[in-house]
């Protein structure tokens, strides 16, 4: 009966912030790097991605976790547009293939970015340009 | 990262001929205080009262227990590093077990040092006890440092015991991770109390497990009777009777390769139960 009491009040349950301290602390036993290596880490991986698609800076998550008995490096990395003006991608432009590829990033930026206003309202240029390409492969679509 | 390398199996099978060796195994777990010499005495215990040879080794000089616990401590007589530095014989410094005829002990040094013991003195002399014994148990000191890496220098095996704590799940994580896989870990759950589990306030096996990810050997209950085991020097595992003794046969079996189900203390026994044990002296 106390017990219940207790339980109603909320004083149980110190077993699952155990288990969230002990996640937190094997994280950094298992991640022998330190912040600031994971940050210049980051910064190198996004680099090398913005040569391809233009990406939201301010939005990316990096994160680390436990998988089996090594460490997983989880990267969510909203696109923001596929970045033509690259020499990269220009390259197979002309041709009508590439289009729906485009016309999938556009759509796993607006997914991983839920509400598509609150970075844009800092870049309201970038906005702009992504319902273009979105229009662009919509049409490329239709036929 | 350091990984220790567990001594050449193939090497020392061709040294022995055809002889059968026998398995050593370190019990280590990082963390001190979580049960590695109980559980070192009652798995060896519970091995030679399934007929086989066994004999354990106290690895933790300066620290003396596990002759305590297995209830030897007027008969030793000569120790681990006597044996090292030749200034007595194996066959003088072996205690025999009190009730267990096919156990034997080789007590640690009490007034010694971990730094005295020379690692590949150590490592042969646990392959010349393989050679001779179905078991060896080694009971490994507290740490990371020398003590551990000489208690392991001749094992092949490794038993880990973890409390259900954040420190002692950090700490044998860590273990494993300086063991690696070669030493096959398995593991040891010691002391969960399943009513506190059962209220959230104790991780349970799933919680611990779901981190260390090991081949799980069994889970030992928090019993007073252990502490009334060790107070008297009787392992728990020559008593038929006791839950507790009952899981560390269960251990025992799996470790000898036996297809039984890895103990699990029960769930909060009720209220008639209790009763039951307080009236009848047995447990349902």
């Amino acid at each position: 009966m106390i017990d219940f009491l207790k339980r109603l009040f909320g004083q149980s349950g110190s077993s699952s912030t155990a288990k969230e301290r002990l996640r937190l602390v094997l994280m950094t036993d298992h991640l022998e790097l330190a912040p600031e290596m994971v940050d210049a880490m980051k910064r190198d991986l996004v680099d090398v991605i913005s040569r391809y698609v233009e990406v939201d800076r301010e939005r990316i998550d990096v994160t680390f976790e436990q998988q089996d008995r090594s460490l997983a490096m989880l990267a969510n990395i909203p696109i923001l547009s596929v970045n033509r003006t690259n020499g990269h991608a220009a390259a197979a432009e002309p041709a009508a293939a590439p289009e729906p590829a485009a016309a999938v990033a556009v759509a796993a930026t607006n997914g991983s970015t839920p509400p598509p206003d609150a970075p844009a309202a800092a870049a309201p240029k970038r906005k702009r340009r992504r319902r273009k390409k979105a229009k662009a492969a919509a049409v490329a679509a239709t036929p | 990262m350091h990984v220790l390398i567990p001594h050449e199996r193939d090497e020392a099978a061709a040294q022995a001929g055809a002889a059968r060796l026998g398995r050593a195994i370190v019990v280590t777990s990082g963390k001190g205080g979580v049960g590695k010499t109980t559980t070192t005495a009652n798995l060896g215990t519970a091995l030679a009262q399934r007929g086989a040879s066994v004999v354990l080794i106290d690895a933790d000089v300066g620290l003396r227990n596990l002759d305590i616990v297995l209830g030897l401590e007027s008969r030793v007589k000569h120790h681990l590093l006597d044996v090292l530095e030749g200034t007595a014989t194996l066959d003088d410094a072996l205690v025999p077990g009190k009730h267990s005829p096919t156990l034997r002990l080789l007590a640690a040094a009490q007034a010694r040092e971990k730094e005295d013991v020379d690692t590949e003195k150590m490592r042969a002399l646990v392959l010349a006890l393989r050679e001779r014994f179905d078991y060896v148990l080694i009971d490994s000191p507290a740490g990371i440092e020398l003590g551990f890496k000489n208690a392991v220098a001749g094992a092949d095996e490794a038993i880990v015991v973890c409390t259900p704590e954040v420190s002692a799940v950090r700490d044998v994580d860590r273990v494993v991770g300086l063991l690696g896989n070669a030493f096959k870990p398995q593991l040891v759950i010691n002391r969960l109390r399943p009513h506190l589990v059962k209220k959230g306030k104790m991780l349970s096996v799933d919680d611990v497990n779901a981190i260390l990810r090991l081949p799980l050997l069994g889970v030992i209950a928090d019993e007073p009777e252990i502490i009334v085991a060790t107070n008297r020097g009787e392992p728990l595992a020559l008593r038929d009777d006791a839950p507790t003794g009952a899981a560390y046969r269960a251990i025992a079996a799996r470790v000898a390769g036996e297809d039984v189900p890895a103990p699990m203390p029960a769930e909060n026994r009720s209220f008639l139960e209790r009763l039951g044990s307080i009236f009848g002296g047995k447990r349902a």
